[in-house]
């Protein structure tokens, strides 16, 4: 399978201590270089590839850098270090703003969390379809008009509700005028953040089965970041598990969430809830490490970890292979083991 | 439920009037929560299910009104109760935790010090000795580092704390009972487990009834003895939670479990719940709100719905509930 987004050792870290950029730029002034501030490793030294026509599910709590590399990929933000490959062509040197009007930027497009707040509250929901096509397609009058329309009704939106402002739109409607702005412009890539996240269940199944019906149709590959794993579980072929800037395990999804080989995929599978069976006692306790000038050498999920011993605190688990997974954890053959006699009995 | 229950909630119905008429928010809900158990209600959102807590605690917003009903906290009855009795129990024998903490707490005053002046208001603890007590509160729901944590200002805390802190508030004073209004929502899954644990743990330690209002079916079914279905406005089924994912008798209940991706091996498996909640503004309110969205509807649909009869362990507003399965039926997790 041909890459169709290849990222290679990307990092993203943002200046920490006081905040204001005054600040950065003022210390930079006197001791001549960026180096000796401190950083937030917001992303640390990522690799991953998204196949054509792949699901990827990306997971991980709140503070773990998803976003940043969600960010960092769309190219919305720009990378500190490494490469960021669509096809065969890099990205990661292109500024963000010149990038804006790239003629790759349709092809990677972003559905956001929640369309209530992200789509412009003065643009109607025409408007708000149109103005990626109007900006990347450069279609004007009747051609802009059939195909928003056309977007709309393949997305499930009623052709009346256009003329509405985002106020005037339920929930799920809202959510499919963000995926609808998101497909016009017929991207290779999609990149759906918590996409459901504000929606009930009872709507939040249309729009989950609406973007599987998609991806069936236009052959779209989806980076799906969530935090709830049964949703992922329904979607992904593959999920990737971050923490703190890290990748600690990735493999095909129904795997990784029936036996996780990584502590901290042990601990998000165990937290979930299911219909059908009380939850497992495993629990994490503690509060994550701190992302400033974390030490290269200590595992960052040292100290919330049931399973840490000084080796964890003297060299960083490297992702490693197991068959089609990855783990980084000293200690992943341990668990492949009993996992898998668990699952034979 | 030999014992007498904690809260008793008989016929309530709260109207809110807006500029473009009355909304009927709740009509006749009745339950009843005993001594030491945790109830769940759970619905979409536009349910009623905060506005049911909020009832009940008497801080409906000021458009709102409450238009038949009554709430018996043993002898007292919370909806007619004056301000100033209200003000006694509140915090006192009541609890509540609300949606996202981070909102909730006083961001201008350290939270050792909204513990304390729970303390002091309601816990018979002297101005003097509170700040020490708020500091063991902390340590009781698991903060570490108490002492320095009292002096933090909400802010400078991750949103698992905060609720950590919501908790010790709410629990400071040992109420008899305790709401917690979506507790969890906008929390990690990891960081939702502990929390949820921790007030399970206090609850039982307390022996407090619990109303716990969430929207995620799997996690009420995990962490509640009885839950409690709403759909725009009414209490559509009441039952023992293993009972309800069983044999649910609702249909309203039986779409809710299907539409819940925990159920299913694959996305086309899941079933979405047709339609959407009617315009509780609307004159002609059917007698069964969802009969309009309802595969089972039937004529006898239209006659007011059927009433819990008084101390049975389920009720069923329905006229064509799905069939009662009395045999050990197969569970769908068997697959």
């Amino acid at each position: 399978m041909t890459a169709l987004l290849d990222i290679a050792d990307v990092s993203k870290w943002f200046p920490a201590g006081a905040g204001p950029r005054a600040w950065a730029r003022l210390k930079r002034r006197i001791s001549g270089g960026v180096e000796t501030l401190p950083k937030v490793y917001a992303v640390d030294d990522v690799s991953f590839a998204i196949g054509k026509g792949e699901t990827v599910g990306l997971v991980g709590e709140s503070g773990c850098g998803k976003s940043t590399l969600v960010r960092a990929l769309t190219r919305l933000i720009d990378v500190s270090q490494g490469s960021v490959k669509l096809g065969t062509r890099e990205l990661a040197l292109k500024p963000a703003r010149v990038f804006a009007r790239d003629r790759d930027r349709a092809r990677i497009q972003m559905v956001f969390q929640d369309a209530g707040e992200s789509v412009n509250p003065r643009f109607t929901a025409f408007a708000a379809i149109a103005d990626p096509l109007r900006r990347l397609r450069k279609l004007r009058g009747k051609a802009l008009r059939e195909k928003v329309e056309t977007v709309a009704s393949q997305c499930g939106l009623p052709l009346q509700l256009l003329s509405r402002f985002p106020h005037q739109l339920s929930g799920g409607q809202r959510a499919r005028v963000g995926i609808a702005r998101a497909i016009a412009v017929e991207p290779d890539l999609l990149v759906l953040d918590e996409p459901t996240a504000a929606l009930d269940v009872s709507v939040q199944v249309v729009v989950l089965q609406l973007l599987q019906r998609l991806k069936r149709e236009f052959g779209m590959s989806y980076l799906f970041v969530s935090h709830d794993l049964s949703v992922v579980r329904l979607l992904c072929d593959r999920v990737l598990v971050m923490y703190l800037g890290k990748i600690v395990e990735s493999g095909p999804a129904t795997e990784v969430f029936e036996h996780p080989l990584h502590p901290y995929t042990q601990a998000l599978v165990a937290a979930v809830p299911r219909l059908h069976e009380s939850g497992s006692k495993l629990r994490l306790t503690g509060e994550p490490r701190s992302p400033i000038d974390p030490d290269p050498n200590v595992c960052r999920f040292y100290g919330r970890c049931p399973h840490g011993t000084d080796a964890c605190k003297l060299t960083m688990p490297a992702l490693r292979a197991f068959s089609d997974r990855q783990v980084a954890c000293h200690f992943a053959e341990s668990f492949l083991k009993p996992a898998r006699i668990a699952h034979e009995a | 439920m030999t014992a007498a229950p904690a809260l008793s909630v008989e016929g309530l119905s709260v109207e809110f009037r807006t500029r473009s008429g009355v909304v009927r928010a709740l009509e006749n809900v009745s339950f009843r929560v005993a001594k030491g158990e945790t109830v769940a209600l759970v619905g979409e959102s536009g349910s009623g299910k905060s506005v049911t807590a909020y009832a009940v605690m008497g801080i409906l917003d000021p458009a709102g009104r409450v238009a038949a009903g009554r709430a018996m906290l043993g002898d007292l009855d919370l909806l007619s109760a004056k301000p100033k009795e209200l003000a006694r129990v509140r915090g006192r024998k009541i609890g509540m935790i609300f949606q996202n903490p981070r909102t909730a707490l006083n961001p201008i005053r350290p939270v050792g010090r909204q513990i304390a002046d729970v303390l002091i208001r309601h816990g018979n603890v002297s101005r003097h000795a509170a700040p020490a007590h708020a500091v063991e509160m902390l340590r009781a729901v698991g903060i570490t580092d108490p002492a320095r944590r009292a002096k933090a200002y909400p802010f400078e805390m991750s949103g698992g704390m905060c609720q950590r802190v919501m908790i010790a508030i709410a629990l400071a004073a040992k109420p008899s009972l305790l709401i917690a209004d979506e507790p969890t929502t906008g929390l990690d899954v990891t960081t939702q487990a502990v929390i949820m644990d921790l007030i399970n743990d206090l609850a039982k330690e307390l022996g407090m009834a619990t109303i716990f209002i969430t929207h995620d079916l799997a996690l009420a079914g995990q962490r509640s003895a009885r839950i409690i279905v709403m759909h725009a406005g009414h209490v559509v089924e009441n039952a023992p939670t293993a009972d309800l994912f069983v044999n649910p008798r609702h249909p309203y209940t039986a779409e809710l479990i299907a539409a819940t991706p925990d159920s299913a091996a694959s996305l086309d498996e899941l079933a979405a719940i047709p339609g959407s909640l009617p315009d509780l503004r609307r004159a002609d309110l059917p007698a069964c709100r969802y009969s309009e969205r309802c595969p089972r509807k039937i004529a006898a649909c239209a006659q007011p719905l059927p009433l819990a009869a008084p101390g049975t362990a389920r009720f069923v507003a329905c006229w064509n509930p799905l069939p009662e399965q009395t045999v050990d039926a197969p569970t769908v997790s068997a697959a």
